[in-house]
């Protein structure tokens, strides 16, 4: 078998379809590089299609029923876009103490959204995360990659309310 | 390179600061940025005018919850040596320059006396707070890379393994199996091909040791991975980490460039015949990839499920070679036992667990943070005197330890000594040392409900007894939380936890039953009080 086997062009010009090349690339096009593949997919346009799921598996030769099983089988992946705003409310342990299901209840109430939707207009994604990793400051909320703690229902319905 | 080049390195970066006599220190650690220390670090810079005095970024100090940090402090003196300001703001910075050499600004105080930074002894930790998590010179400067320079120059691979053995380290992830054991196992396997890895996959929900060691001492972690990889046999190694920790892997991401270039990574480290690369892999947001065999199949690009064991990773892990996997703890932990030796570690803690163990504290507690104890030290000393106990007055009931594979300790047995084998004596276990304390209000029956929702949720679905038995006790919980259940339904759960327990592949269904069969035997009344009668 050769190494050098034929690989799929780039699905278009976009520039963020090089970064992901170039992850590949660094990889050797290696199967193990998956991950990280998805991963920069990922950071690039925010979310994982179908296209762009048979355009890794065709450059990593590996079968779409392993990316989409790999694609589906770890929580960060999204197979859906995100609103134009993602508040990520973290439920570990600390913060579940501390009412995280309360800033979830409130915000459900506000925007008619349950965790891992997004609401009608695409304003606001609603995720959850098992612990941030700052559970000094819990209840903890990711907005739009911003870490804010020892939130209260109406600390979060504030900020999200300045969101367009 | 030995250890006098390193020596001399070592005096160059410190003679570069050698006009410098206080330094300002930010903490610039995860939990500290939320609370805004990065705007605190640019006022403190701006407003400085003072050429003796330096405005640095640095890790952790510990004490999460009063954050931002700042710390005022003689070159080198550590946190129970410094000023320490707490929950500082960007117009705070005139005043606390202005405090240099002074009385303490009496508003931001937070006295370094206090037992939460009094009774700490600091080995892991020993220089978070106090270097900038991104320089190399200010590692080197503080010692650091001299035990890989000592094992490479005066130690035969054999040498390590015996300090190790003889130190009494045992793994941090929370299995505690003896690091020198496993190490020799490793060494002594005949292989062209090894490897190292580190997990930095901290899932259990409420610790955050090892994130907090990432981004604040990161090199310290790479030369407990170089030495291992020396004392091994391997050249290649990976460090694991969360995508929930963007701050850690990019502080790793640097230190590995900075190692590199400094030539204590890469091919022929410090001259020598030994080369060791170092590559990082970012999880995905699956707990089971803790587990070490569902790790390494994630290393490899595949779905995080593990695998039966035997064969242990030992004898074959990553693409079926030899490998080392030890906790991020546990690789913090390599350098100073090689710098002094395995007696002098093994002089700390107890008979069994030698050191001293990152916990983290949270929940229901005033000092909400970062702390690092001898083993043997009394929950009681812990959870009381250095945690402050419960706020606003309100009855300690439990600490949960261990995450959800873990289990509870209640009041009455507040006096037990933390290490390896009594924790598991009460029905819990060390795991990588979250402590999650509950007080009077808290409701044990949801907390088990709780944390099996997490296991049920993060099941790999690989194994039957834990995919749906998971999912049955959550059911079986729910109904016990919402009233609604009967005492067939209790003794139901109690079996279904024996046979989670008995059957499950790996630890995390193994585990799974520990929260419910540990709130059961101590809150028992708890359970029944909400059963219905037939």
């Amino acid at each position: 078998m050769s190494l050098l086997q034929t690989r799929p062009a780039l699905p278009s010009d976009d520039k963020r379809w090089k970064l992901v090349n170039a992850t590949m690339r660094r990889n050797g096009y290696a199967g193990h590089a998956l991950i990280e593949t998805l991963h920069s997919v990922q950071e690039g346009f925010g979310y994982l299609d179908e296209p762009a799921m048979r355009f890794v598996a065709g450059s990593l030769d590996l079968p779409l029923s392993k990316v989409f099983g790999v694609a589906t089988f770890y929580h960060l992946f999204m197979l859906k876009p995100k609103g134009r705003h993602a508040c990520v409310v973290c439920t570990g342990t600390a913060c579940y103490i501390k009412g995280a299901d309360a800033l979830l209840g409130a915000v459900k109430e506000r925007f008619d959204v349950r965790p891992g939707e997004t609401t009608e207009d695409d304003r606001l994604s609603v995720l959850t995360a098992r612990c941030v990793g700052a559970c000094g400051l819990a209840p903890a909320v990711v907005i739009d990659g911003d870490l804010a703690g020892k939130q209260t229902a109406d600390k979060v319905l504030a900020k999200l309310e300045t969101l367009a | 390179m030995n250890l006098d080049d390193l020596a001399e390195k070592a005096q160059e970066f410190r003679a570069r600061s050698a006009a410098i006599k206080t330094e300002v220190r930010v903490c610039v650690a995860a939990a500290c940025q939320a609370s805004g220390s990065l705007p605190v670090l640019n006022a403190l810079t701006k407003e400085n005018e003072e050429t003796s005095c330096k405005v640095k970024g640095v890790g952790c100090m510990g004490l999460c919850s009063a954050g931002p940090m700042v710390a005022i402090a003689e070159k080198e003196a550590d946190i129970a040596h410094s000023v320490l300001y707490r929950e500082v703001k960007p117009t705070d910075a005139p005043e606390v320059l202005a405090s240099i050499g002074g009385p303490p600004v009496e508003r931001l105080h937070c006295p370094t006396n206090q037992p939460f930074f009094a009774r700490q002894q600091r080995i892991v930790r020993e220089n978070s707070g106090l270097i900038d998590p991104d320089s190399f010179s200010g590692y080197v400067a503080v010692g650091g890379y001299q035990a890989l320079i000592k094992a490479l120059s005066e130690m035969s691979r054999g040498d390590v393994l015996r300090e190790l053995t003889t130190s009494g380290l045992r793994g941090r992830g929370g299995g505690g199996y003896p690091t020198g054991l496993k190490w020799s196992t490793v060494a002594k396997m005949p292989a062209d091909q090894k490897y190292v890895i580190c997990n930095g996959d901290e899932g259990d929900p409420g610790a955050f040791m090892d994130r907090a060691v990432l981004e604040s001492d990161p090199h310290r972690v790479l030369e407990g991975m170089v030495i291992a990889g020396y004392a091994i046999g391997a050249n290649k190694g990976y460090v694991y980490v969360r995508a929930e920790y963007p701050l850690a892997v990019e502080r790793m991401t640097t230190a590995i460039r900075k190692a590199k270039r400094s030539g204590f990574l890469g091919a022929n480290i410090a001259d020598t015949q030994f080369s060791f690369e170092v590559e990082i892999r970012l999880g995905a947001g699956a707990f089971v990839c803790g587990e070490e065999t569902a790790l390494m199949a994630s290393i490899e690009g595949l779905r995080g499920q593990p695998r039966p064991r035997p064969p242990y990773p030992a004898e074959a892990g990553l693409w079926g070679y030899p490998t080392l996997i030890n906790n991020v703890e546990t690789f913090a932990n390599i350098a100073p036992i090689i710098k002094h030796g395995g007696e002098w570690f093994a002089g700390i803690g107890t008979e069994k667990s030698k050191g001293t163990k990152v916990f983290a504290l949270a929940g229901s507690i005033s000092n909400i943070g970062l702390i690092e104890v001898p083993m043997g030290m009394s929950l009681r000393e812990i959870i009381e005197e250095i945690g402050g106990g419960c706020p606003g007055g309100k009855a300690f009931k439990a600490v949960q330890t261990g995450g959800p594979s873990g289990g509870c300790i209640p009041a009455q047995h507040l006096d037990i000594a933390v290490d390896y084998d009594s924790l598991k004596t009460l029905g819990t276990m060390m795991g990588s040392g979250g402590m999650i304390v509950m007080d009077e209000t808290c409701d044990m029956v949801d907390v088990a409900r709780y944390f099996m929702e997490f296991c049920m949720t993060e099941s790999c679905g690989k194994c039957i007894p834990c995919r749906t038995g998971t999912w049955q006790m959550h059911e079986l919980l729910d109904r016990i939380t919402k009233s609604t259940a009967t005492q067939k339904d209790l003794t139901l759960l109690e079996e279904l936890c024996e046979v989670v327990q008995a059957t499950s592949l790996c630890g995390l269904g193994q585990s799974a039953p520990n929260p419910v069969l540990s709130t059961l035997r101590y809150f028992r009344d708890e359970y029944e009080a909400k059963l219905v009668s037939e």
